[in-house]
């Protein structure tokens, strides 16, 4: 029968039911931002995954390509950020080459929160839309059930509170990109400093109708330094009280040893 | 919006959902019909948008309030422009206020279970003037003089009760809408930011931004929209 599968849905609801704890998605518990500047606009990430309490990736990607003048800082659940700005971004080129003209960002946010519409609120994608179509700069918030937002500053994920306390103090209308750089950059500090979720390096991106510019680890304020001291034991530190060698003949005397059982009779592995 | 005892409608909102906590108000007056709305978005306890805009186009001279789920009255709103730009392009016409409050009711009351959307329609057009139209939870289609809803409207039953006048002029009802929400933003927490406005008559859309600076006294001319 064509269609979906629920089969696996049921065993999970019943082996949640049993006590068997749910599996756990990799989330960037993040801090993205957004801003616009005269002339173009600049987004920046951390580069912190996490899975629960453990850092899964110290250096990971946030800002994903959409189109060559449209970029995407992704927040929430990974694996949902980064297959659906894939998704979009080739539906995207698609529509760009059968109208013939460059793709908006207006029609970007549309496609993507129309995407996260449908699933209501089942992809966890929490995204930053940013980019420079031949209609000006544009800059969106997109949260995972549907709803967007237009400003000329923003921040997402869990370090946006960080965030936006940088931007709401230091912000100011008629920004350089000199200025829309350091102050995006200073308000992902503020959440790597701030936020147990986000950690790590800047990433930043600089979209002006000229070029983007992708800044990969553009402040790397937490590198990994040799150890100053070594921490290993000097030879003979701990004292030998005595010594006692085991011929291989004896070694019956001290462990008890079992036949490996044959190939034929395996062990039973499913009920 | 989930852990907010006090407003009993947010409990249908998803865990982490985007809501308008919002006040939201539409008057008709002598030459048409004014919206008017808070600008405070949240997400539980935090502010995600203090200059949301909360009054929609659905088409040049039929607008909407939005409260209840961000994505929710966002979908419907742009389902409803669709339509309405596809219908005036058929009759060659601009479509009826009543028309686009029956498209907006079809959606709500077809998909009830799953959205959670308050909205009041209101337009002006060439037949009937201005008019406002309510669509509550449940999409039940109320036609009334002025329509007030959010959570923050409880607080102005009263006030708008007692103030409110049949064909007022243009001016006495920007201040009434203007005071309405005052008052609606001082009470209710989850109400706030600047007060937006959108006057619809015969000459189109004109719209209003009051900031708190001034405790909405001063109309702004710039950045009147976002």
């Amino acid at each position: 029968m064509p269609g979906f599968d629920f089969s696996n849905y049921n065993r999970n609801a019943a082996l949640h039911a049993q006590g068997m704890p749910l599996p756990k998605a990799t989330s960037t518990g993040t801090t993205i931002v957004g801003c616009i500047f005269d002339g173009g606009v600049v987004i920046a990430a951390d580069t912190r995954a996490t899975s629960g309490p453990i850092v899964a990736d110290k250096n990971c990607e946030k800002l994903h390509y959409i189109a060559p003048q449209i970029w995407c800082a992704g927040a929430g659940t990974a694996a949902d950020t980064e297959f659906t700005t894939a998704l979009i971004s080739s539906q995207l080129e698609l529509h760009a080459m059968s109208t013939g003209r460059k793709p908006r960002v207006v029609t970007c946010m549309t496609m993507l929160k129309q995407h996260l519409f449908r699933y209501q609120g089942h992809i966890g994608a929490y995204l930053v839309v940013a980019g420079v179509d031949p209609t000006g700069t544009h800059l969106f918030t997109v949260h995972a059930h549907g709803s967007t937002d237009k400003l000329p500053y923003v921040t997402m994920g869990s370090g946006s509170l960080a965030a936006m306390s940088v931007f709401e103090s230091k912000w100011k209308a008629e920004l350089t990109q000199e200025e829309a750089v350091e102050l995006a950059s200073q308000a992902i500090l503020a959440g790597i400093w701030n936020d147990l979720g986000s950690g790590s390096n800047v990433d930043v991106a600089v979209i002006t109708p000229e070029k983007t510019t992708l800044k990969r680890n553009l402040i790397k304020p937490n590198e990994k330094v040799p150890k100053q001291q070594s921490y290993k034991f000097a030879r003979g530190t701990t004292a030998v009280l005595n010594e006692k060698i085991i011929k291989k003949s004896e070694i019956g005397r001290y462990v008890s040893v079992q036949e490996v059982p044959l190939e034929s009779d395996k062990m039973e592995v499913d009920s | 919006m989930t852990i907010d005892g006090i407003h009993v409608d947010m409990n249908r909102l998803k865990k982490g959902e985007v809501n308008l906590g919002t006040s939201i108000m539409a008057v008709t007056f002598k030459d048409g019909v004014i919206l008017g709305a808070d600008s405070r978005t949240t997400t539980g306890a935090y502010i995600a948008n203090r200059v949301t805009d909360k009054l929609t186009r659905v088409h040049d001279t039929i607008w909407c309030c939005r409260s209840g789920s961000a994505a929710d009255t966002q979908a419907v709103a742009d389902i409803v422009q669709y339509q309405l730009g596809l219908f005036s392009m058929h009759s060659g016409k601009p479509p009826m206020t009543q028309t686009a409050a029956s498209i907006f009711q079809e959606i709500c009351y077809a998909n009830k279970d799953q959205l959670s959307a308050g909205l009041i329609i209101a337009g002006w057009d060439e037949r009937f003037g201005g008019q406002v139209y309510q669509i509550p939870l449940g999409g039940s289609l109320h036609k009334q003089p002025y329509a007030i809803s959010g959570s923050g409207s409880t607080y102005i039953y009263g006030y708008c009760d007692a103030n409110w006048k049949e064909g007022m002029e243009e001016e006495e009802a920007v201040d009434f809408v203007k005071n309405s929400l005052r008052e609606a933003i001082k009470w209710d927490g989850s109400s706030g930011g600047v007060i937006r406005m959108v006057v619809l008559t015969k000459e189109g859309a004109d719209r209003h931004l009051y900031l708190p600076d001034t405790n909405y006294a001063e109309r702004h001319t710039e950045n009147v929209s976002l």
